[in-house]
């Protein structure tokens, strides 16, 4: 088996009377394609967010690489190679996608405090942003402000922003969400073709997705594991099928 | 050169009316010797805007406080001139530390919270060196101001004349010098990072940018600029009082930049200079009403939007 890259130990949040997260215990291998699958309000996003550190869990504990990150600084995990997209565009609305990716590029590169020469000077700069640029179709709106851009086109972008920090392990939150049916094989394609060392933790609510590209499933459900296992497992597992069909669990 | 090395390039290319304004700048200074003393007080006006525009315009952090490192500066630079020596560079230099070192000190009040408690707290801080300045009169001379402040000799050679044109042309060298500074600041990956946390603070953290970091180090660099805005008042007049520190000047220099535009480092220069004239002009044909006026001009200006005052060709005719 492959070693764990990132793990949870008895992870817990707590909002009010709310527990999104109720003690989960995952773990992520080198490499990993594992697909993180739950009904709406099954805490997946809370998950994220206490990975990166948006959040700070209750109690329990967050590893990387075997070593306790719980109170890792979201910016530090970044850099230590947790990186995510959001199932909601976040970006840089009156930069260019080219002066995004720049950017994102040059933090990767531990070079975005020089305050001296230009952004892109650096000259590893420019042939990485313009390898994702191609790669995810931005090249004609790539001198256009992300305000301006198309929907589908920001969606591009904000995958290709978390693939510019080069990440060790990526956390993918319904990277597909309002991309045309057509579009979204494309997009896991060049996930696929990460470096087999990168691992994927995939949040995604279309199952035919989901059984193509991961290797691995977790189930959540209100917030605690339900089943874990590999795909053809989870696919034919009962209790699984009936929290997707809405059915209560012991039916 | 690849297109994306361009196209990131070409953001930092100088443009023509870039280097038109800083000509015509200099000339201002040659043709209008009259205007020197107007001129002088347009130009340190520009300088606390583009400060502000720093802070504000890239990384929309919004402040009613920034008279706060102004004063500083102005007064920092009128008591060493009065207690320590009168070389007015050796001045700048310390009025500039010492608000760069108060502009690190209050970063950390504008890390957290809302735009709203920002217009607050920077309120506030500079509401309690105004009191400061009121209150340690033996010092400062309190409500009088500072009096008796000596200016030695610019470079040892030039005295500062009545006429203000050795003034003027020291506010333009610090002003341009500040100008070249900020630009390569802004068109640095430091300065972008500026406008990514601007625009998300939450993706800019998620790029592996610490945004506090940034926070910091720009409002150090707002302030130090600000004080040498401050630091050029004291030394061009000789003279440093509490109006440095009082909320006016905080909200002139604002719509200095509401007039001038935010975000692109020369709306400082063109507000300070439409802000001046219109107060000049207005003010010498209604001396009483001006306020009036004034206040007329930012109502158009705010309603009809910057891009329609500056194309009167637009005003009338089809909307097609």
């Amino acid at each position: 088996m492959s070693s764990v890259v990132l793990e949870t130990r008895s992870l817990l949040k707590r909002f009010g009377g709310i527990t999104p997260t109720n003690d989960v215990t995952i773990q992520v291998h080198k490499g990993a394609r594992h697909a993180l699958i739950g009904p709406n309000g099954a805490g997946k996003t809370t998950l994220i967010n206490l990975l990166t550190g948006v959040l700070e869990p209750t109690s329990g504990s967050i590893w990387l690489d075997s070593q306790d990150i719980t109170q890792l600084a979201p910016h530090l995990r970044v850099r230590r190679g947790i990186v995510r997209t959001f199932q909601i565009n976040q970006l840089f609305s009156e930069l260019t996608p080219a002066q995004s990716l720049a950017l994102t590029v040059s933090a990767r590169l531990g070079i975005s405090g020089g305050w001296w020469k230009p952004l892109g000077t650096d000259p590893r700069v420019a042939p990485a942003c313009e390898k994702l640029l191609a790669q995810f179709h931005l090249m004609d709106v790539m001198n256009q402000q992300v305000k301006h851009l198309a929907y589908g086109k920001r969606r591009l972008l904000e995958i290709a922003t978390a693939l510019a920090c080069e990440p060790r392990v990526l956390l993918l939150d319904e990277p597909v969400a309002g991309v045309p049916e057509g579009e979204r094989q494309e997009i896991f394609d060049i996930v696929n073709a990460l470096p087999t060392d990168v691992s994927v933790l995939l949040i995604e609510h279309d199952m035919d997705l989901v059984f193509n590209f991961a290797s691995s499933v977790t189930v959540l459900v209100n917030g605690a594991v339900f089943a874990e296992g590999s795909v053809d497992s989870i696919s034919n597992d009962p209790r699984v099928k009936a929290v997707y069909l809405g059915e209560s669990e012991h039916a | 050169m690849t297109a994306v090395a361009q196209s990131l390039r070409a953001h930092a290319a100088w443009h023509w009316w870039e280097f038109a304004l800083i000509a015509a700048l200099l000339v201002s200074w040659l043709l209008l010797p009259s205007q020197a003393l107007l001129l002088n007080e347009i130009a340190i006006l520009a300088l606390f805007a583009l400060s502000l525009d720093l802070i504000l315009g890239y990384a929309g952090v919004v402040s009613l406080g920034h008279a706060a490192f102004f004063g500083i500066g102005s007064y920092a630079a009128a008591l060493f001139a009065k207690l320590v020596m009168p070389d007015p560079l050796v001045g700048m230099v310390v009025a500039v530390a010492a608000a760069a070192a108060s502009g690190a000190l209050c970063s950390v009040l504008i890390l957290r919270g809302t735009d709203l408690t920002r217009l607050m707290v920077t309120l506030g801080v500079a509401s309690i060196l105004y009191e400061l300045a009121n209150k340690l009169d033996w010092l400062t001379g309190g409500a009088d101001g500072l009096q008796g402040v000596v200016m030695g000799p610019l470079l040892g050679r030039f005295e500062f004349d009545l006429g203000g044109r050795t003034a003027y042309a020291y506010t333009l060298a610090v002003l341009i010098a500040c100008l070249l500074l900020a630009r390569k600041l802004v068109h640095s990956p430091f300065g972008y990072s500026l406008q990514a946390l601007r625009d998300n603070r939450l993706r800019a953290g998620s790029i592996g940018l610490s945004v506090n970091t940034r926070l910091v180090v720009v409002y150090t660099v707002a302030a130090a600029i600000a004080g040498a805005a401050g630091a050029l008042l004291a030394q061009t007049s000789g003279f440093a009082s509490l109006d440095v520190f009082e909320f006016h000047r905080s909200a002139e220099v604002l719509l200095v930049l509401v007039i001038g535009g935010t975000g692109y480092l020369y709306g400082g220069i063109f507000g300070a200079i439409v802000f001046k004239l219109l107060h000049d002009l207005i003010s010498a044909w209604t001396p009483q009403y001006w306020n009036f006026w004034f206040g007329l001009f930012l109502v158009v200006l705010v309603l009809a939007g910057r891009e329609k005052l500056m194309r009167p060709w637009t005003w009338f005719g089809s909307k097609a």
